[in-house]
């Protein structure tokens, strides 16, 4: 009986959070149609979000292109098949490396310092004192990000794809002893315009993912300094986790056919 | 309360039967208060009465459980958001803990209500941010630091300037002068019974500072146990009769009020 009760209790917490959460999501996109908009801090967003997460995204795309093209010619040697690794980088690069590697590590640096930011002005009462100044809060906080997040990860990731695939030709060519033009011409090739939109299309999914969850986690933090901690652990772990689920639901609508 | 009550229409705000919990703690509990038009009110109370609470169940910044509020005749509880944000443009409030803007320069602190309302251009709006902080004694310097730069003192005076710079209707102050020195406190009771007596503004304060209380209140309200107990004229305040209003007052630790202290 305690047993049932519990179960009860824990299931209806999830439906409460889900429900808060889904009007939270409905209040902030709806805000993005009406007036008045705030270019200034849409702006400062997409710089934080897209420019200074550079060096992070592109450090990640490297490795993982240089990773992808050695462990590939391990394993297509064998089959004589070496041949194909220039699609294999393009094509994990674009389709699912570049988005869901970018998204993760944006997720921590952008989600951790949103809700960190947000929960602050939560906990020392700044976002009380934005509705006393004639200013929605939603407006004025959120939805700029959220702008940001879903304009800027497609950016990050298109920057990722080429880095990615660049440092799979670097490998290919000076460590595995490849022809650069052969190795161009087939990524070349073999790269199709799917490929790439499918990415961009997961990013953009990413980055609302991302942005939200920061948001959402920040807006509603209580309880001092502990509160925020515990607000930027939650957008973090809970933007990694949709991100991975996402991911698959993705991937299934645009390549199970 | 024994006093005439104001009449009706002239009623700024109107206060009946407000209660407000945190999970089992009831907070406030049944309270009314009437604050006239262009009226100055102080509210004293001990340290987690629910002072601040009163104010923000007003600003609709918490909803009470259940009572009535009215603004200008205006019921505001459980008001559409599009109206709320209507009426909220009449209050300016100064926060117990300043909450000023920390990504923002002092200026645009103090501007931000009239940048939000659209009212002036940003070069405007940054002289009158730095006319506003030479009210409370901050020179034109300060307005291009960022808050975090200032001592407490100072940022609960940009908090005010900020309260007071879109000339609100009503305005409420959250402990003026708590951590200021004497001089800058009259500086500041000063400043609020100007803006009070000469623009006419409504100004519901709170305090535990006697002295700040009687200079600038009209009306005294004493809130105890999530009721006001005690209400008057500021002249009346020593010859209340009221022995929770009398110990308080005269900062007595014995009296009806006991403290939860243990020793
Ligand atoms: N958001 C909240 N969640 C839970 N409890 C709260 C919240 N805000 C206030 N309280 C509780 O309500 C009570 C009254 O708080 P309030 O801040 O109004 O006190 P106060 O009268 O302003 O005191 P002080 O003079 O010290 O500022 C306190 O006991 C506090 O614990
Ligand atoms: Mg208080």
């Amino acid at each position: 009986m305690r047993f049932l009760r519990l179960i009860g209790r824990v299931f209806l917490a999830f439906l409460g959070t889900a429900g808060r959460l889904i009007l939270f999501t409905a209040d902030a996109v709806s805000q993005c149609v009406r007036p008045p908009f705030y270019p200034r801090m849409i702006l400062r967003h997409m710089l934080d979000i897209g420019y200074f997460s550079l060096p992070v995204v592109g450090l990640t795309a490297i490795f993982a292109g240089m990773v992808l093209a050695l462990q590939s010619y391990t394993g297509f040697a064998r089959f004589s098949a070496e041949g194909v690794i220039a699609n294999v980088v393009v094509i994990s690069i674009t389709r699912e490396l570049g988005p869901v590697l970018a998204g993760l590590m944006v997720a921590g640096r952008i989600g951790a310092s949103l809700a960190a930011e947000i929960g602050t002005m939560r906990v020392t009462e700044q976002i009380d004192a934005l509705t006393t100044l004639s200013t929605n809060p939603m407006k004025y906080l959120v939805t700029p990000r959220l702008i940001a997040g879903v304009t800027m990860f497609p950016f990050l990731v298109f920057i990722a794809d080429i880095i990615g695939v660049f440092g799979g030709y670097v490998v290919a060519v000076y460590k595995l002893g490849f022809n650069p033009a052969n190795y161009i011409q087939s990524t070349y090739d073999f790269l199709q315009a799917e490929d790439v939109n499918s990415g961009l299309v997961k990013a953009a999914v990413f980055g609302f993912i991302v942005t939200l969850m920061g948001c959402y986690h920040g807006y509603n933090s209580k309880g001092g300094a502990q509160g925020v901690g515990t607000a930027t652990t939650n957008a973090v772990v809970s933007a990694s986790i949709l991100i991975l689920c996402f991911y698959y639901i993705l991937t299934e609508m645009f390549f199970a056919k | 309360m024994t006093e005439p009550k104001p009449d009706n229409s002239r009623l700024k705000i109107r206060l009946r039967g407000v209660h407000k919990r945190f999970g089992s703690k009831i907070v406030l509990d049944g309270l009314d208060l009437d604050v006239g038009v262009s009226e100055s009110v102080v509210v004293i109370g001990g340290s987690g009465t629910g002072k601040s609470v009163m104010l923000k169940c007003i600003l609709g910044l918490l909803q009470p459980d259940k009572g009535s509020i009215q603004v200008d005749g205006e019921e505001v509880v459980g008001m559409s958001a599009a109206a709320r944000e209507e009426i909220n443009r009449k209050f300016g409030m100064l926060f117990q803990g300043g909450a000023l803007f920390d990504s923002l320069p002092v200026w645009e602190n103090v501007a931000f209500g009239l940048l939000a309302e659209k009212k002036v251009t940003r070069l405007e709006a940054r002289e009158i941010a730095i006319s506003k902080l030479a009210q409370v004694g901050l020179g034109g310097e300060v307005g291009d630091l960022s808050p975090a730069e200032l001592s407490g003192g100072m940022q609960k005076r940009v908090g005010l300037a900020r309260a007071i710079a879109s000339d609100p209707e009503i305005i409420f102050f959250d402990e003026p002068t708590t951590g200021l020195d004497p001089i800058m406190a009259d500086v500041i009771n000063d400043l609020i019974v100007k803006t009070t007596r000469q623009m006419g503004a409504t100004a519901l304060s709170i305090t535990h500072d006697m002295a700040s209380a009687r200079k600038i209140a009209n009306r005294i309200a004493m809130l105890y146990e999530g009721k006001i107990i005690w209400a008057g004229p500021t002249e009346n305040i020593d010859s209340s009769g009221n022995l929770y209003v009398e110990q308080f007052i005269n900062g007595r630790a014995e009296g009806p009020i006991k403290m939860a202290v243990r020793a």
